[in-house]
């Protein structure tokens, strides 16, 4: 504990104001034990909340895995789509009808479907195989070995180096495969911004052979990915395919829907929301009542000072300052642990889903927030009510 | 005739209501003057801090009015009342109510912190107030490193430092030996006390009545008899 003391020249006090503050800190980590349970139960707390939320964002980054990779600006889809995997195939005379939206710079269909592949060995493997526009390639991905004009030749598929490429066999250039009773051949190794959620390998080939080697109904077009001349004209576009009885939604707004379809009408988003509430609760009922013990036991030195002469409002800033110091300490704490652990976890598990972005951040920082002002307050309510005649009684 | 330090009149509290209310301090009626030393003593349950919190400015009274240098503190705003204990009474409390963590110069700037001067200039003045106690080498330590007798004498700086006119001490040797308790009051009353400055100490101890210039005697909220001392040795 000696950077508790160390960090005595960080608090030396430069104002009157902070002189009151140092005797705050002072008291605050005068009982080490206590400080440090009052600083678990807010690390935990924290680290319970932002591991439970990125757990969550992770999972939905990963639901929209193709939206990310594939990037385009505009999706136009059928209006049930609830996630990208789902796909309900919309008629090929559609692709002129958005193309022939004002505003439109280009329309190009995707394929999106799932598949089985007889790999090498003869084992059998789900894919999910995108299939992209043949004359533009748009949402084609980075490859990092290989042509992307190999992709025209014949059987040609490009495997995506992900989490999830072992399950491949570890493909190369030139493995080949069966789909189907079709030959499928590797002819590049991509990279995407987004693994997939379900755990299977991803490959990109041509729309026109994607529906060549797979099953399809009458309809085939999965999407239409669109680029709009200017931002501007994204309404419009919009309002034209919902009249078309079509939905377009921008990448993010796809995202949004994606994630909303997990939170609202699965499980998943209710047990995350109930992990989160029941960390705040720990963290709350911990810090809450290791904070009140710590009022507690420093009453008398509370009231000591107040019978010195310090006002009420120098009391109720020594709680908050205590406050404020030991939650944005624990928060740090927790959020550092947090990613530690989703670190850790990610070099030994690939699959591992946890991303901590800024949302969750601020999630933790708002609850974090309410822990202290509630311990605050609780601590304020107590200090403003002694009496100093009850340092005199002893 | 000595100056008037404090003029407590018809000073009544009590506790509680109805079948449970307790009469701590009836109608009492006092003065402490400059240059005085005045003990309280009697049993406990008498009234003596009750009686020593309502001069203070502490505890309000049910009725009567305190008087400190003309200024009925009772009519004062909770701040300005807070403010005026900051400037113009010192308090050694019978636990010392030393901040653990804090340096012996740190504790005793305490009240100097809280009026708002700079730290430095605070423990600065803090150290030459422990000097005056004779813990100067002490300055650096924390009061868990003291002797019960030192932390006392830190206590007294910490009440001396913003100049008090009046001194208040409660039990000042509950905690100590008989020797380190008469060294105490000794040199309260020998170093402390002067014509600016009044000192009114409660007490069980009968050991320490001899430094008294008076000793009033309280028992059931009320005085009941007042002892003027002899002369003082120089």
């Amino acid at each position: 504990m000696n950077w508790l003391n160390k960090m005595k020249w960080l608090t030396a006090p430069k104002t009157p104001t902070l002189g009151i503050l140092r005797i705050a800190y002072e008291l605050l980590v005068n009982d080490r034990s206590k400080f440090v349970a009052l600083l678990v139960g807010i690390v935990f707390a924290v680290f319970l909340m932002v591991q439970m939320t990125s757990m969550f964002s992770g999972i939905m980054a990963r639901a929209s895995a193709t939206v990310i990779n594939i990037g385009a600006k505009v999706w136009v889809m059928d209006p049930s789509v609830n996630t990208v995997a789902n796909t309900i195939p919309l008629p090929d005379y559609t692709l002129d009808e958005v193309r022939s939206i004002p505003g439109v710079k280009y329309a190009v269909p995707l394929y999106s479907g799932g598949a089985l592949l007889k790999l090498r060995s003869g084992a059998y493997q789900a894919v999910n195989i995108v299939g992209l526009d043949d004359s533009s390639l748009v949402g084609r991905p980075q490859l990092v070995s290989g042509n992307i004009q190999d992709i025209f030749a014949e059987n040609a598929f490009i495997a995506i180096e992900d989490s999830e490429f072992r399950k491949l066999e570890n493909p190369k250039i030139g493995t080949d495969f069966e789909l189907n009773d079709h030959r499928g051949v590797i002819v590049g190794i991509a990279h995407v911004a987004s693994s997939g959620l379900f755990g299977v390998p991803t490959l990109y080939t041509t729309y026109n052979r994607a529906l060549q080697y797979i099953p399809n109904s009458r309809f085939t077009i999965s999407y239409l990915l669109v680029e709009p001349k200017s931002p501007r004209d994204v309404g419009n576009i919009k309002k034209e395919v919902a009249a078309a009885g079509y939905l377009a939604l921008s990448q993010e707004e796809f995202m949004q829907k994606i994630s909303n379809f997990y939170m609202y009408q699965t499980g998943m988003g209710t047990n995350m929301l109930l992990m989160t509430a029941i960390s705040f609760i720990v963290g709350l009922s911990i810090s809450g009542q290791t904070f009140y013990t710590f009022i507690l036991e420093n009453l008398e030195k509370f009231g000591a000072l107040k019978a010195i002469g310090a006002k009420s409002h120098e009391l109720v800033m020594m709680i908050l300052f205590q406050a404020t110091f030991v939650s944005i300490l624990g928060y740090g704490l927790g959020v550092g642990l947090c990613a530690l652990t989703i670190w850790l976890a990610k070099l030994n598990l690939p699959d591992y889903a946890a991303v901590i972005i800024y949302r969750n951040l601020w999630l933790a920082l708002g609850m974090v927030v309410i822990i202290a002002g509630m311990s605050s307050y609780v601590g304020v309510r107590k200090v403003l009510k002694i009496e100093p005649f009850d340092i005199f009684r002893g | 005739m000595p100056a008037i330090a404090i003029e407590a009149s018809g000073l009544t509290k009590w506790f509680g209501a109805d079948e449970t209310k307790t009469i701590a301090v009836r109608d009492f009626s006092f003065q402490a003057n400059f240059g005085e030393m005045l003990f309280v003593v009697g049993p406990s349950g008498s009234g003596k801090t009750t009686l020593l919190s309502m001069i203070s400015g502490i505890l309000r009274p049910n009725s009567g009015t305190v008087k400190i240098e003309d200024v009925e503190i009772w009519s004062l705003s909770s701040n300005d009342i807070a403010d005026f204990r900051l400037r113009k009474i010192g308090f050694v409390f019978q636990d010392y109510h030393l901040f653990p963590r804090l340096t012996t110069a740190e504790n005793v700037a305490i009240p100097l912190i809280l009026q708002g001067r700079k730290w430095d200039e605070a423990i600065e003045e803090g150290r030459k107030n422990l000097e005056i106690v004779g813990l100067k080498n002490r300055a650096d330590l924390p009061p868990v490193k003291l002797s019960g007798g030192e932390q006392q004498r830190v206590a007294i700086a910490r009440a001396i430092v913003s100049r008090p006119d009046i001194m208040i001490f409660d039990e000042p040797t509950a905690s100590l030996d008989g020797d380190t308790g008469r060294s105490i009051v000794a040199f309260v009353r020998d170093s402390l006390l002067n014509e600016k400055r009044s000192i009114i100490l409660v007490t069980h101890d009968d050991r320490i009545l001899s430094f008294a210039d008076r000793t009033l005697n309280m028992q059931d909220g009320r005085i009941v008899s007042i002892q003027q001392a002899k002369a003082h040795e120089e």
